[in-house]
């Protein structure tokens, strides 16, 4: 298939593995931003070919990981609320709140749907006026701009059947929130490269200046991930901290401009609570007050109840890349896919499902 | 009086969820857990795609399916050929030639008879191709709005030949492992059909009897030592079964599964792993090593056949049921699903 197989040729990945190893002369901590690249890593075995020094450490870049239990819970509330369609995409069916899963909802009674694209819950909203239609609008820059563009849709249509539960959440201020930790151990980023696709990758630069580590916007198949490993391995040999584009077939600095227009219009920056990771200021989008008419928390007030406590799991330490799914001693006993204490558990962009998938027998 | 107490507390068990019917690791605990138990199963008897019965000195290879699709019509098939080659095959990979079929049908009021007729006669002339009839079968109506328009089950009756014994057990070391066609494509053109999902190629069920490459095998002299029919859960699923099922470690060559270009896309696009997903018309053969050239031949001779390919052989018995697959960096072990595939948000 073209744009993906020569990007998954073992001779290729073979010759960046083998400069990264001519390269390396101490050790170096690496975080990779987004769970996609987490489990293309693992599932390709890009990890066991690097040098012993080079430490890959697995960001907060999933959407379902980060998203915060209350949400969660907040979405299961609407599904149960009579007449209501909660929508969602897939993954994020399976992730516990404090009260369970969607799923599990679903399987007692509740309307959950799964849909593909944002414009799918239109569509359903349109074809069933008596019922109130919820879109559960998660993820990063990558997703939100469907989200605004559903917005955008319900209000051209006149809808008045139509809201959005909106969670999501930007990269930046994440990234900035894990180097201000004063035990952050991050020495250089794989940015995202879908986010960046839609973003671009002005906004890294003030960033990587600021806190002096460098920055490449990076893909997602085995060659792409060795590429951007090896760009930022050569900026910290020689000591250099500058934002890389090594996803250039994909990404451009200022990335797509209509997509920003339509998150602009219809979102506004808000401080949002991350999984894991509590309160990052201005890191999270919600509804602008000309579009709050499809704001589902003041629609449904009374069935969005009050939020809930944290639990045990140690997603968090491993969201900000203090500790690893295999510290955990709950990973693959207490804790499994089936029975997930933790959102990183379940998603399947999730750190420890990558780990649990891949690398649990291998030992 | 004592307070009136409750003999038998009901555990805690949650309830139905869609992955228990997903052939993953949730079907199996309900398996395990509840029917075989309840069912008075001995704990030992090895798993498979239908039981043996030993009939005054002959075997009869015993099976059923329930199929419940969405669409009822799609790409390459309907419910109907669905039904009827989900139990002869399943027959086929006990080594066995179908007898005669049962079918069940539950309808919901409102259907149309014609589409009835369409499915019932597709049903026909796929049994009649597998040289075998619908001899009995059951008619339930329920309620407009309590199904899905029909769900069917069949049951299915075969003869094993003498000498033929297939099955996890009798895996070897060393075994090449075969498998018959590209997969994924039942899975996918199910899902493009249900979700509305445009792709610029039509992907096309694989839906496909299995019996006549069975038979090719069987008259041949190919030693079978395992056959699998690869159906929900995919190749991944029935291969980690056989060798959690044998107790041996399989190393496949990741580079061999033919995967078709339009079910790549797909899988790419939704996030999918095209080894997990469903296909209707494709086997895994394990025979030994010395014979796998034959029997290759044999399977790319049947239509739909001709990317057949070996694409993995049993490693020395280990007693650790596991199947490993080179990547680039190194080595990656198949997991059963916990439920169903989903796909992903990014």
């Amino acid at each position: 298939m073209k744009y993906v197989d020569e990007y998954r040729d073992p001779a290729a990945a073979r010759r960046l593995a083998g400069a990264i190893r001519a390269l390396v002369t101490r050790p170096w901590t690496i975080m990779e931003i987004c769970g996609g690249q987490t489990h293309s890593l693992l599932r390709h075995g890009i990890d066991q070919m690097l040098p012993e020094g080079v430490t890959l450490l697995h960001g907060p870049g999933c959407p379902v990981c980060v998203t915060a239990a209350e949400v969660i819970d907040q979405a299961i509330a609407l599904a149960a609320t009579p007449g209501v369609i909660l929508c969602s995409f897939g993954d994020m069916l399976r992730v516990p709140g404090e009260t369970g899963s969607l799923l599990a909802a679903k399987a007692r009674g509740a309307d959950v749907r799964m849909v593909y694209s944002p414009l799918d819950a239109v569509a359903l909203a349109r074809a069933q006026p008596e019922r109130e239609v919820v879109f559960l609008a998660v993820g990063f820059e990558t997703t939100a701009p469907a989200s605004a563009m559903a917005v955008l849709a319900a209000a051209e249509a006149g809808l008045q059947n139509f809201s959005l539960l909106v969670a999501h959440v930007l990269v930046p201020p994440a990234i900035a929130a894990l180097l201000a930790a004063p035990d952050n151990r991050v020495q250089g980023f794989l940015a995202a490269g879908h986010v960046c696709t839609v973003m671009g990758y002005n906004e890294y630069g003030p960033i990587a200046r600021r806190y002096g580590v460098p920055i490449v916007v990076t893909g997602f198949e085995p060659v792409d991930l060795l590429q951007g490993i090896l760009s930022c391995l050569r900026q910290l040999e020689a000591g250099r901290a500058e934002v890389e584009n090594a996803y250039g077939r994909s990404v451009r600095a200022g990335g797509n401009a209509p997509a920003q227009a339509a998150l602009r219009q219809v979102f506004a920056v808000v401080p949002r609570i991350w999984r894991g990771m509590g309160e990052i200021p201005a890191s999270g989008l919600d509804l602008a007050p000309a579009y709050a008419r499809f704001d589902a928390r003041a629609r449904f007030r009374s069935a969005v109840g009050t939020p809930a406590s944290a639990g045990p799991c140690i997603s968090g330490e491993i969201l900000r890349g203090r500790s690893r799914p295999t510290a955990c001693p709950a990973f693959g006993t207490g804790c499994t896919p089936e029975h997930p204490l933790g959102a990183t558990m379940v998603s399947s962009e999730g750190a420890c499902a990558a780990y649990y998938r891949y690398r649990r027998a291998a030992a | 009086m004592n307070a009136p107490v409750c003999p038998l507390p009901a555990a805690a068990e949650g309830v139905i969820e869609r992955g228990h019917g997903g052939g993953g690791a949730l079907t199996g605990r309900l398996i395990a857990g509840l029917f075989r138990p309840c069912f008075g199963a001995p704990p030992d008897e090895p798993l498979h795609d239908g039981a043996t019965l030993a009939v005054d000195g002959s075997r009869l290879a015993f099976t059923t399916d329930c199929f419940v699709v969405t669409p009822l019509e799609f790409p390459g098939g309907d419910i109907g050929a669905l039904a009827v080659i989900g139990t002869v095959n399943d027959l086929a990979m006990c080594g066995a030639k179908p007898l005669s079929l049962s079918a069940g049908f539950i309808l919901e009021e409102g259907l149309d008879i014609a589409r009835l007729r369409r499915i019932a006669t597709s049903m026909g002339q796929v049994a009649a191709a597998a040289g075998v009839r619908v001899v009995t079968g059951d008619t339930k109506v329920v309620e407009r709005g309590k199904g899905d328009g029909i769900y069917i089950t069949t049951a299915g009756v075969g003869l094993i030949p003498p000498g033929v014994t297939i099955g996890p057990q009798c895996v070897r070391p060393g075994d090449a492992v075969l498998l018959s066609g590209d997969v994924g494509r039942h899975g996918i053109a199910i899902m493009a059909a249900r979700e509305g999902l445009g792709f610029e190629t039509e992907i096309v069920s694989d839906l496909a009897s299995l019996v006549p490459a069975v038979a090719g095998l069987i008259a041949a002299g190919v030693t079978l030592h395992c056959l699998r029919d690869l159906t929900r859960g995919g190749l991944a699923t029935a291969l980690v079964e056989i060798a959690t099922g044998a107790g041996v470690e399989l190393r496949l060559d990741p580079a061999a599964v033919p995967v078709g270009e339009a079910v790549r896309g797909a899988c790419e696009i939704l996030g999918l792993d095209p080894w997990y997903v469903a296909n209707e018309g494709r086997l895994v053969a394990f025979v030994p090593e010395p014979e796998a050239a034959r029997a290759l031949a044999i399977l790319r001779s049947h239509p739909g056949g001709a990317e057949a390919a070996v694409i993995g052989r049993v490693a020395a018995t280990s007693g650790r049921g596991r199947v490993l697959a080179e990547t680039i960096g190194g080595v990656r072990v198949l997991e059963l699903l916990s439920g169903e595939q989903l796909p992903r948000i990014c």
